[in-house]
């Protein structure tokens, strides 16, 4: 597959799930478990996403720069300071890092 | 509700909300646009997601693992993106009923459904400002998100050695700051927690992208079996905050910083909270 071929697919997915939320029937939210499933799921993708961009390259675990970064960004987080600040702050402490070192 | 002043009141502040918040997401387009450029994307495909999937969470997720495995990792990339993308659907069950109007505008409601115009809709006190609160956020997250995710490409082009910029970070603290608000029930922390440590125990392993994939599978067992979970409670809503439910109008930004944000209950499971 190309890069366009796989964004032109991954962008027309999700478009149609938001599509089909208007076009299903109500009652499907009486389920817990459909709801709770969905909830959990982003969630756990999240967590995954954030792993992996912290220690994965490419099929090797590596332990750089990048997770310092991910320690002050967390801890940024928790004192509720805004997204874009911290996302920045991260990529100054490693850009830091790697500059020093 | 006989009390026009009272309604104009709950409109505009509504629509007070939703350009606050369309404000304070637009500033985080530009780290997706530079992101998305890091990750060996073109300026045209980048702007291409933004206007297409426009789902903070599922663009990420692409451009991530598209970073790590490349086109190979294609497959894996839009299964990423699409169970991420699940949870828009959940929210347009309960958006519908707010936009009303033809196939053309519940299309176009359907296009800007997430997490923040959902949030602002489902938490005003009245039908129409639910539908101003939907409209306003929408509307604006969209053209706030699509103008920065250009200049974030263009910046992120600009600086060219990007892991030098430290972007690799910050697209890890990205991904930590979409998960952030949604880690207030013990049940979310040990999702967090098990489908981390899967997906980096798989990453020898398995080609790029299959980890987190894998790592979702957790996710869909506890979820299931709901284990850790509040017995016969009532269902979570997709990014809830319970510890919102009782959250003043209109929602606060802090409350909502970005795409993916939780979702606060309130004005959604109110009805089934004790």
């Amino acid at each position: 597959m190309t890069f366009w071929q796989i964004i032109i697919l991954a962008s027309i997915a999700v478009l149609a799930l938001k599509v089909a939320g208007y076009l299903v029937p109500p009652s499907l939210l009486e389920k817990p478990a459909a709801a709770r499933v969905a909830d959990l799921l982003t969630i756990a993708l999240l967590a995954a996403l954030a792993a992996v961009q912290t220690f994965g390259a490419g099929e090797e675990i590596v332990v750089d720069a990048r997770v310092p970064a991910v320690v002050v960004a967390i801890a940024l987080f928790a004192l509720r300071v805004p997204f874009i600040l911290v996302v920045i702050a991260a990529a100054g402490v490693a850009a830091g890092i790697r500059a020093l070192s | 509700m006989n009390d026009p002043g009272g309604f104009d009141r709950h409109h505009r502040s509504a629509a007070r909300a939703g350009l606050a918040v369309g404000l304070a997401t637009a500033a985080y387009g530009i780290s997706f646009g530079a992101l998305s450029v890091a990750s060996g994307l073109d300026i045209w495909q980048t702007c291409f997601i933004s206007l297409v999937m426009f789902s903070g969470g599922s663009q990420f997720a692409l451009v991530g693992v598209l970073a790590a495995g490349g086109a190979a990792a294609g497959p894996a990339a839009i299964a990423g993106a699409a169970l991420l993308g699940t949870r828009n659907g959940i929210y347009g069950i309960r958006t519908a009923p707010i936009v009303g109007g033809g196939p053309w505008k519940r299309l176009a409601a359907a296009w800007i459904t997430i997490d923040e115009s959902t949030a602002v809709a489902l938490a005003q006190p009245t039908p129409r400002s639910r539908r101003t609160g939907f409209w306003v956020t929408g509307i604006a997250v969209f053209v706030g998100w699509n103008l920065t995710t250009l200049a974030g490409a263009l910046i992120g082009e600009a600086l060219g050695d990007t892991r030098a910029f430290g972007l690799d970070a910050a697209a890890a603290a990205a991904f930590v700051g979409l998960l952030w608000p949604r880690l207030k029930r013990v049940q979310a922390g040990a999702v967090a927690v098990a489908a981390a440590v899967v997906a980096v125990v798989l990453t020898p392993v398995l080609m790029p992208g299959l980890p987190v994939l894998v790592a979702a599978l957790v996710a869909v067992a506890i979820g299931l079996f709901n284990w850790l979970g509040t017995p016969d409670g009532p269902a979570p809503v997709p990014g809830a905050a319970p510890s919102m439910s009782d959250a003043t109008l209109p929602v606060p930004e802090d409350v909502l910083p970005v795409p993916g944000a939780a979702l606060p209950a309130s004005g959604t499971r109110v009805e089934t909270a004790s």
